[in-house]
């Protein structure tokens, strides 16, 4: 079972969580036109072996989008924010 | 190559089993081969062994950074089947299955193959209306789908199907009856076997590290056992190709995810066809000529390198299994296990040049990547020898994804997890 600590909500299991995949890909402006950049957003990953920042939605708490880091070869859980740009993270613990 | 037969067998019985070889010959890497195929996992070994049986390719080496059949080839569910609903798909897979009926024969190995059908389940009138279209396109494609109504279903298999109306009453199915299962190991043995026995270099314990350039075009190696030059290179490591690509400056639309299987202790005849039910929650199940239930469902469901599953995924897929077969509720699980899928955008496989010279990909298997071994090897040896796809494989091809072709059976969009 992997634990991820909900700033809001404490640890809790994953099967309260949604995944949501790579946090990473950051979407073009709406008014991009430049194909290759929506290629790479839509299509392209890293998929690194190791650490790893993903989204997970807090469906059975409290429904907030979180980003969490963990290792994918170890599924250890490293840190955990709110999603979002950093200063959304300023909530409780990590 | 010692040929195997009944006489060959009774022989070395009568005398102990003495003398017999090894299946294939344990190789050393030379400096310099005409193609380096990565990975000697199904896919690999089967790129070998066509590139000398179709092509005459002499010097070919298979390098595999661990065992041969320690991969996903020794790892997954055995079920072999065409019965997929994209055209290009169904004559893919199904190139596949005709390969599949002959290659025993062909490899002196016996694979065990066994076409003993399998049966997709529909609870409604909707999934059957799906299952139906399937059938159709699989017809029109030219090889064979059958429907069953819910009664035939529960004739057909009554220890799957029970005659009580139960929690989920099956309303009909779909199925292919040249479909079945094949003994894994053996396909990584007979292949390993056959390759070897025309000539290609089978070298385990040996990891490719990274790739050696000539200007812009890959010409070889690195590996864990030194240098090796190489007129085309394969890449054929499924679970883990986008940190090769990576190195040979490729990104790929691939995330590796965890898919896991059980199975059973050993029971009496009770499943003797595939059974896939995709309704409520996802399972399958066959079970083994030793008698053990082999059963798989969903993925977990998020990016994992480790070949090991989670318990709210075990949990998942044994409700599922409960849900359709009450009757296995005090079955005892004996073994169960993960293997690391590489997980297209839109769940098909890449077969085809990389979008750099010298490379050419056989990849993103997914969880489907078992039966399409023979095929996926035909099309990428016939690539790797003549410089040009085979005629099923441009369907496959990478830049489907930037050119908006994708082969999308779900029809779930770019979400590798979901596909
Ligand atoms: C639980 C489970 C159930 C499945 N069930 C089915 C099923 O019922 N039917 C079906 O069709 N498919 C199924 N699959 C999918 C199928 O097993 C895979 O898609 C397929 O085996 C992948 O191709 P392969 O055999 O070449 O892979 P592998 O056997 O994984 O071969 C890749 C090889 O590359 C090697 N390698 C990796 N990196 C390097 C490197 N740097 N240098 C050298 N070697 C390297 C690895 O060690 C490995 O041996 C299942 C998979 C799993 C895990
Ligand atoms: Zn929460």
């Amino acid at each position: 079972m992997i634990l991820i600590s909900c700033p809001w909500c404490g640890t809790r299991d994953q099967t309260e969580f949604h995944y949501g995949g790579d946090a990473t890909p950051v979407r073009p402006a709406p008014g991009d036109a430049d194909e290759a950049a929506w290629f790479d957003y839509v299509h392209i990953r890293d998929n690194p072996r190791g650490p790893h920042r993903e989204l997970w939605f807090h469906a059975f708490g409290c429904r907030q989008w979180l980003e969490v880091t963990r290792d994918t070869a170890t599924h250890e859980v490293l840190a955990t924010r709110f999603a979002g740009p950093a200063a959304a993270s300023e909530g409780a613990a990590s | 190559m010692q040929r195997y037969s009944v006489f060959s067998l009774v022989g070395r019985a009568l005398f102990d089993h003495a003398g017999w070889e090894p299946a294939w010959r344990r190789a050393t890497l030379k400096p310099t081969y005409d193609v380096v195929v990565i990975g000697g996992g199904g896919h690999g070994l089967a790129t070998a062994y066509y590139l000398l049986a179709n092509h005459g390719v002499r010097r070919v080496a298979v390098i595999e950074k661990g065992w041969v059949g320690g991969g996903n080839v020794g790892r997954n569910t055995t079920v072999f089947r065409s019965n997929y609903l994209l055209e290009e798909n169904i004559r893919f897979y199904e190139h596949a299955l005709k390969l599949w009926e002959g290659l025993t024969e062909r490899l002196n190995f016996n694979l065990m193959v066994s076409q003993r059908g399998c049966l997709m389940l529909a609870c409604s009138l909707g999934e059957m209306n799906a299952l139906r279209r399937r059938g159709n396109m699989m017809r029109l494609a030219g090889t064979d789908a059958e429907y069953l109504s819910g009664d035939e279903v529960r004739r057909e298999v009554p220890n799957v199907v029970g005659e009580d109306e139960g929690l989920w009453p099956i309303y009909g199915g779909l199925m292919q009856r040249r479909a079945g299962t094949i003994r894994h190991d053996a396909v990584a043995w007979g292949l390993a076997r056959g390759a070897s026995a025309l000539g290609a270099d089978i070298v385990e314990d040996c990891e490719v590290t990274d790739f050696l350039f000539e200007g812009e075009r890959i010409a070889g190696v690195k590996t864990t056992r030194g240098d090796v030059s190489a007129g085309r290179v394969v890449l054929a490591t499924a679970g883990s190709c986008t940190l090769l690509a990576k190195k040979a400056g490729v990104r790929l639309p691939i995330e590796s995810h965890l898919l896991q299987a059980f199975v059973s202790e050993g029971l009496k005849p009770l499943v003797d066809t595939v059974i896939v039910w995709g309704g409520p929650g996802h399972f399958y199940i066959s079970q083994s000529d030793k008698g053990g239930l082999v059963f798989g469902g969903d993925l977990d469901g998020y990016n994992s390198y480790a070949q090991r599953g989670n318990l709210p995924l075990v949990e998942d897929v044994i409700s599922a299994g409960l849900g359709l077969m009450p009757n296995l509720s005090r079955v005892r699980l004996l073994r169960h296990w993960g293997g690391i899928m590489d997980m297209t955008m839109d769940g098909s496989p890449i077969i085809g040049a990389a979008p750099v010279d010298g490379l050419i990909l056989n990849v993103g298997w997914c969880y489907g990547g078992f039966k399409a071994i023979p095929a996926g090897g035909w099309l990428a040896a016939h690539h790797a020898a003549t410089g040009a796809p085979h005629e099923l494989a441009p369907p496959f091809a990478l830049d489907r994804f930037a050119r908006g072709r994708l082969l999308d059976e779900t029809g779930n969009g770019p979400v590798p997890n979901r596909q």
